[in-house]
């Protein structure tokens, strides 16, 4: 260690490590995650969501996960509740829609229309 | 890809309570279920809500689980990490409203502290240097080292900062005197002796956050011109010693400590001295004497330590939660630590709180809060509904905080106005049940045992105090035995050489200054009002309650009960031992302790 700037190369580095215990408040991911939702894919789906939302640099989104949403014709579902926006609940969501939906909904602001199962108070 | 992270306290009492074992059943679970590479397990220094161990906490979620054994651990990997279900059962459920908290933000014993000293302990691995760093770790070191010394002290005496290992001596005057003393070498010491009973602020802070301390060292060492510390830890600290220890090999690692610390040209290095327990090793002049490898013996003071201290050098010591406000107030500044707390005590203290409450347990918390908010609030109150009756502050050197003071902002000055002292941050409830002349009797009983020997008015003061307690709680008390005891501990208190003498008698004259009442029922009426002390005890038996079952006569281990079946029983007091046991057999309540 010689210099401050080497500290704070320290500290940025290994803060994205600690990431998941920062306070996250922009949004939340809710990943199904019954034994339907497993059986239909939804551990690619958490994976590829953690893994965009990484690449997207994006560290104010919280991604959980939940039992059975009761939906487990449309497994694995996905419901994204941004800040002050309606949640919106996807189904058949696999790797592909799952980096979609952190694109185009979580990162752009735009609701993925063509996944959608349900959406809150419209 | 780490999806969850698994944070396990592995502060003293979790690990006493089982957290090596369930560490293991988590890992082994996840092993078992394929995602031992998506789930990280992190052990944490203490949480600080020690009676709630051993504590998992699951994130991004926050999610509070407690109590977790052997047997339901598996539950957070297989229902929460698997299935995304919450594991109801693992979750604290407040006793007041029975509703279950999910995070430690819905625990009124967390929210309601201010965490400062605390602020790393449970939220950081302590092996990783990097994750201090993260915290804006040794970032304080960087700025010191950019300041001028002088200026470094200025800070420091803005802040008001005062010694948080009891006297509360304002720090930024204790560094300047070592910084202006003439000597070399100067040396930098950090008291890690904390021998009251049930503190363990420190050994927390040394187990959770070391490089807090190793930080607070060097910057020590630059304001006051020395390039040696020594951190003195007690033998009963095996995990402080192993964690500081490779602590001091990360900092040196990465160039933290040894020579010229971040190209300044400044050189530090901290040794670790164990020191084997004894109490007096806390009081400084003792305590360096054990550095030196000599007897831990007190010497008389002046000269200070900051002008003739380790080998008769300048010596700066400070105690390790003084240590870790330092960098703090470096990064944030003066007024940042007059932010909390009162004028005269500024910033945070940290309490060990222990005896007859709910929540047990380290909490960090304003100076001039009060003990109501300590005891009721973040303690969640006293159990089994029974009524406060005082809390003992300052260990073996202090007294008691009695009801009337429940809303009395609590700092250094304040209880000192009412015969006790901060002391280092121990904190013992003591409920209804609790008689005030035993448990002077008990400190007393400490520091008897601990007293060095040097000087004969704490060698045979206290005992001759020891003997008159003793005496007293036996039912064979005198007629002037209160007044004898008052003026005994006046004379040592104002003769013996150091801090453990001069404040022995502590407990003994603060509960005769609040429960003279009950010190003379133990003398003139030989009576114990809350029925502890066991002499003063007389069981007898209400004859229209007993239906001569027999049960209590069986229990006697000295035959003292005679009775035949359905006829009322009788106790023989001359060979009565006053054990108790019939009282706890009988289940018709015939049996009356007075």
């Amino acid at each position: 260690m010689k210099s401050l700037e080497e500290l704070k190369r320290i500290k940025e580095q290994t803060l994205k490590e600690m990431d998941l215990r920062q306070a996250k408040e922009r949004g939340k991911v809710v990943v199904a995650m019954g034994t339907c939702g497993i059986a239909a894919g939804a551990k690619d789906a958490l994976i590829a969501i953690i893994d965009e939302l990484e690449k997207a640099d994006i560290h104010d989104v919280k991604v959980v996960q939940s039992g059975c949403m009761g939906l487990c014709d449309k497994e694995p579902t996905v419901e994204v509740s941004m800040k002050d926006q309606p949640a919106v609940m996807y189904g058949d969501v696999n790797d592909v829609n799952a980096r979609r939906i952190v694109r185009e909904h979580v990162q752009g602001g735009n609701v993925v229309a063509d996944l959608v199962v349900k959406r809150e108070n419209i | 890809m780490i999806r969850n992270q698994l944070l396990v306290c592995a502060g003293g009492a979790c690990i006493t309570s089982g957290e090596k074992s369930v560490k293991d059943v988590l890992v082994d679970e996840l092993k078992k279920n394929g995602i031992e590479d998506e789930v990280q397990v992190i052990e944490t220094g203490c949480m600080g809500a020690c009676d709630l161990g051993p504590i998992v906490v699951v994130y991004p979620e926050g999610t509070f689980y407690q109590k977790v054994t052997v047997k339901n651990a598996g539950l957070i990997v297989n229902e929460h990490l698997v299935k995304g279900r919450t594991v109801g059962e693992l979750l604290y459920t407040e006793p007041a409203s029975e509703k279950r908290a999910r995070t430690s933000g819905d625990i009124p014993f967390y929210t309601r502290q201010v965490k400062r000293v605390l602020r790393n302990c449970g939220a950081i691995d302590p092996l990783s240097i990097e994750e201090y760093i993260a915290r804006d770790g040794y970032f304080a070191l960087g700025k010191a080292l950019e300041m001028a010394p002088d200026e470094i002290i200025r800070i420091l005496l803005d802040s008001g900062l005062r010694g948080r290992g009891g006297a509360g001596f304002p720090t930024g005057l204790k560094w300047k005197a070592a910084r202006e003393a003439a000597g070399s070498p100067k040396y930098v010491v950090c008291n890690g002796d904390e021998g009251d009973p049930g503190a363990f602020m420190d050994r927390s802070v040394l187990e959770g956050d070391p490089h807090s301390i190793i930080e607070a060292m060097a910057i020590a060492g630059y304001a006051i011109g020395a390039e040696k510390g020594y951190v003195y830890v007690r033998a009963e600290y095996p995990l402080a010693i192993e964690r500081f220890e490779y602590a001091i090999g990360k900092a040196r690692e990465y160039g933290f400590l040894g020579r010229s610390i971040l190209g300044t040209g400044f050189n530090f290095d901290i040794e670790i001295r164990i020191g084997a327990g004894a109490f007096v090793c806390g009081e400084e002049t003792a305590l360096l004497r054990s550095i030196e490898g000599k007897r831990g013996t007190p010497s008389v003071k002046p000269p200070f330590p900051a002008q003739s201290g380790l080998w008769n050098k300048p010596t700066l010591i400070n105690n390790v939660e003084t240590y870790a406000n330092i960098p703090q107030i470096i990064t944030n500044g003066a007024e940042w630590f007059r932010s909390v707390g009162s004028t005269k005590s500024p910033g945070t203290k940290v309490f060990a709180l222990a005896g007859n409450v709910q929540n047990t347990g380290l909490v960090e918390v304003p100076m001039g809060t009060t003990l109501r908010e300590l005891v009721f609030e973040i303690g969640g109150g006293i159990p089994g509904g029974k009524k406060f009756k005082a809390a003992q502050t300052g260990g073996p050197s202090g007294g008691v905080i009695t009801a009337e003071y429940l809303d009395m902002p609590i700092d250094f000055d304040t209880v000192k106005e009412i015969g006790t002292i901060m002391g280092s941050g121990g904190l013992i409830v003591l409920d209804e049940d609790s008689c005030m002349v035993d448990v002077a009797k008990f400190y007393l009983g400490f520091t008897v045992d601990e007293s060095c020997g040097k000087c004969t008015p704490c060698r045979e003061g206290t005992r001759q105090m020891y003997h008159m307690m003793e005496r007293i709680c036996d039912g064979n008390g005198r007629d002037g035995d209160i007044e004898r005891l008052s003026k005994l501990a006046d004379v040592i208190k104002d003769t013996s050489l150091c801090g453990l003498g001069q404040s022995a008698p502590n407990p003994v004259l603060s509960t005769i200054r609040f429960y003279e009442d009950e010190y003379r029922a133990h003398i003139y009426e030989k009576k114990c009002p809350s029925h502890v002390c066991k002499h003063l005890l007389t069981y007898s038996i209400t004859p229209d309650k007993c239906v001569g079952c027999t049960a209590c006569a069986r229990q006697c281990p000295v035959h003292a009960i005679t009775g035949e079946v359905k006829k009322i029983h009788v106790i023989d007091q001359s060979k009565c031992t006053k054990c108790g046991s019939c009282y706890e057999s009988c289940r018709f309540g015939a049996i009356r302790k007075e």
